[in-house]
């Protein structure tokens, strides 16, 4: 008698029993112990300090140097972005700092603050539950990293970017920096001149991967700059699922995060790479993200932005093989003090290429949300399809929304759509809701989660609640 | 036991007066039906019941068995126990139908209880057979996409599920055709209790030959003009509301 609609119901009824949770998850901090510390300010000898340390080949080290200066020639993009970005200051911000550890691979031995801080974030314990494996990074550096011993001996890879370029530079060269090269905006430069920790991951041909892999990036020091690198190959006809989260301490200065994660799907493979983005609002999060998608390959991002001051991100993917898909589904969330530049970039380089956007963003109190997507078909190619869907949700009458669309289609053997809306919650939506005894959060709550419920469905259920959580914290106090 | 409403009057926020001293008492166990022409007041009367903040009640009051609940909000009067049956009910996109009464009745339990799906789902199952309503209606978004008869039932199915002390039902009966009709006072006689008092708002007397009320009133201008048994709708469906023309009444 009791079909799938009960089971519905079980999970909702977590989701409720979730709801209560602290507000303020990652607002705590331990004290500093850092061993190495590149100090203020960027230059020549802040790369080599960085250099040094990681003990980096000098191809890595020549590569540094070329993008700080790449990095240094490029203006701020305040042409066509925000100016809120002049508000970054690269001399008060510190672009290393570690304990010198190289991860563990066992929670036990990893620093008891270390421990502390990933414990209360319960990264051990979803690993027990249902990850194939973890990175943790804190500050510049991986505390922990680990994965199922099946997995290696399956041939996957799973080490930071610094284990990656040194121990398997046959497979991590050629790709490095080929997907997102370093000139391609002045944040991939930034990255690339002082670059540490992320993820290297490699999946041998055919290995399908039944869990995630996870990252979780920590931020625990102030005035300070996260810059992980994550390249992932997945080899011909492999899958892999790799799940994102972060969280910093809320601190009086800007923190910067400015990450670039290169993903390749080589024929057939199937990449999905889940970001659930939750800054504290004073960091600044500029982030390259493409993937490269080659013969009937597919690359899913799924990007969920609730935190930071303002973020930066339009995930990217280039189709390069016949065949290929890439898609984009993203939820963003701005509150007052927010604003979140989200997007989508479609590269159809082969014939018989889809893509796929579905983005949807709310925007409370002062908050500001901004969707800007790139759709490119060139002319010689046919039987392209691109599908973009933008739906903008502004809960007060001083929230913001803007659509920046630009879909470049040339030939006629194409076929593109694109729809965009913008709604509110209505006063009328809202007495009907409190008439039947919800107050006016539970309400805006419940008609938030209504306008994202569909693309919620596509994360993981561990995810899903985490992030139902977050937005029905968000939407408490919004209103009134 | 009893909604009682002592000369209310309430206006537009732009002061224009629509409730011009409105005397009712609706003792549990009775229904009563307000008819009247368009314009008369009616559904505002309803709003303003419930809490409507497009309406400001200026003076008289509003007593829910003896508790005053001028001062309560919308929220609060819908858990004191006053259910509103929609004229034209919200979409809520999104939301499906279980999550959303189960979100209802959920905000009626203290903090940290939980209600328990299984018997939940049990419960509404039942209350859809009684409205013969499919079940693939739990998971639809509340209300969208909805015929005006699906509407309608989903506001009585709502009803019966929270099970309130007061039901106010603001023109349940427009926009269904007959079966639809029949469907709905079911579902409305099935909730008759010694427990419950109701009021139907509506213009017609079609409603009031499937849902026997105990008393009817009229209603014009913002007041109550004439009250009676239900011989009273009877006679306004044979004379119409043009007696209320006559300046005796009208005065």
């Amino acid at each position: 008698m009791y079909n799938d609609d009960t089971a519905t119901a079980l999970l909702e009824k977590e989701t409720y029993d979730a709801i209560n949770i602290d507000r303020s998850k990652g607002d705590f901090t331990f004290p500093e112990r850092h061993k190495f510390d590149a100090g203020w300010g960027l230059s020549a000898h802040t790369v080599d300090y960085i250099s040094d340390v990681k003990k980096d080949p000098d191809w890595v080290r020549e590569f540094r140097h070329k993008a700080l200066k790449i990095f240094e020639s490029k203006p701020m993009p305040t042409n066509w972005a925000t100016e809120d970005l002049n508000n970054i200051h690269f001399d008060k911000i510190r672009y290393y700092l570690s304990d010198g550890e190289k991860p563990k691979r066992s929670w036990d031995e990893v620093p008891e603050e270390i421990l502390k801080t990933f414990e209360r974030l319960g990264i051990p314990q979803q690993e027990r539950a249902f990850l194939a494996g973890v990175e943790a990074q804190y500050d510049s550096e991986a505390a922990y990293s680990n994965m199922k011993e099946e997995l290696s001996k399956q041939g996957v890879i799973f080490v930071t970017s610094a284990e990656g370029l040194k121990e398997h530079e046959e497979i991590f060269r050629p790709y490095f920096g080929k997907v997102i090269p370093t000139g391609d905006n002045k944040f991939s430069a930034l990255n690339s001149a002082v670059f540490s920790g992320g993820s290297f991951i490699y999946i041998p041909k055919g290995v399908k991967l039944k869990q995630p892999l996870q990252a979780y990036f920590r931020i625990n020091s102030e005035s300070f700059g996260q810059f992980e690198r994550t390249l992932i190959i997945a080899d011909e006809g492999s899958e892999v699922m790799y799940m994102e989260g972060c969280t910093a301490p809320k601190f009086e200065t800007a923190t910067l995060h400015s990450a670039v994660v290169e993903l390749v799907a080589l024929k057939g493979a199937r990449i999905q790479y889940i970001t659930v983005q939750n800054w504290s609002s004073n960091v600044f999060n500029l982030v390259t993200k493409r993937g490269l998608a080659m013969e009937n390959a597919e690359v899913r991002w799924i990007d969920c932005n609730i935190g930071s001051r303002l973020t930066m991100k339009y995930p990217g993917v280039v189709m390069k093989g016949e065949g290929a898909r890439g898609e984009v589904i993203s939820i963003a969330l701005a509150n007052t003090g927010q604003h979140q530049d989200t997007g989508a970039k479609m590269i159809h380089a082969a014939d018989n290429t889809t893509s796929n956007v579905v983005s949807k963003s709310i925007s409370v109190g002062q908050g500001r949300a901004t969707y800007r997507g790139q759709v490119h078909i060139p002319k010689h190619l046919k039987g392209c399809k691109n599908n973009t869907e933008c739906d903008a949700l502004l809960i007060n009458s001083n929230s913001r929304t803007d659509t920046y669309p630009a879909i470049t289609v040339k030939g006629n053997r194409h076929a593109t759509q694109h729809e965009a809306s913008v709604s509110q919650v209505s006063e009328e939506m809202l007495f009907y809701m409190q008439q039947r005894g919800l107050d006016q959060g539970q309400a805006m709550s419940l008609a938030v989660n209504g306008f994202i419920n569909d693309l919620v469905r596509e994360f993981p259920m561990e995810y899903s609640v985490e992030l139902k959580r977050l937005i029905d914290l968000e939407m408490e106090g919004s209103v009134g | 036991m009893s909604l009682h409403i002592q000369e209310l009057h309430a206006s537009l926020e732009n002061g224009t007066e629509i409730l011009k001293g409105v005397t009712l008492d609706i003792p549990a166990g009775e229904i009563h039906a307000i008819m009247g022409p368009n314009g008369s007041g009616k559904s505002t009367l309803s709003k303003v019941l419930a809490g409507h903040k497009g309406y400001i009640p200026t003076s008289g009051t509003i007593t829910l068995d003896g508790q005053d609940i001028s001062e309560l909000s919308i929220d609060q009067r819908s858990r004191a126990g006053i259910f509103l049956a929609f004229q034209y009910p919200a979409e809520v996109p999104g939301v499906s139908n279980a999550n959303f009464i189960r979100a209802a009745l959920q905000s009626r339990l203290p903090k940290g209880q939980e209600i328990d799906a299984v018997a939940y789902y049990k419960n509404l199952y039942a209350k859809m057979d009684l409205l013969e309503m499919d079940r693939k209606f739990t998971s639809r978004a509340v209300n969208e996409g909805f015929s005006g008869g699906e509407k309608k039932r989903n506001e009585i199915l709502q009803m019966i599920m929270l099970d309130p002390k007061y039901c106010i039902l603001d023109e349940t009966d427009s926009g269904l055709d007959i079966d639809a009709l029949k469907i709905v006072a079911k579902g409305v006689n099935a909730m008759r209790s010694a427990n419950r008092g109701m009021l139907l708002i509506t213009h017609y007397q079609r409603l009031l030959d499937y849902i026997k009320p105990d008393h009817v009133h009229v209603m014009s201008d913002g007041r109550i003009v004439r009250s009676g048994g239900p011989e009273l709708a009877l006679e306004l469906e044979e004379k119409g509301y043009d007696f209320l023309k006559e300046p005796a009444l009208a005065s």
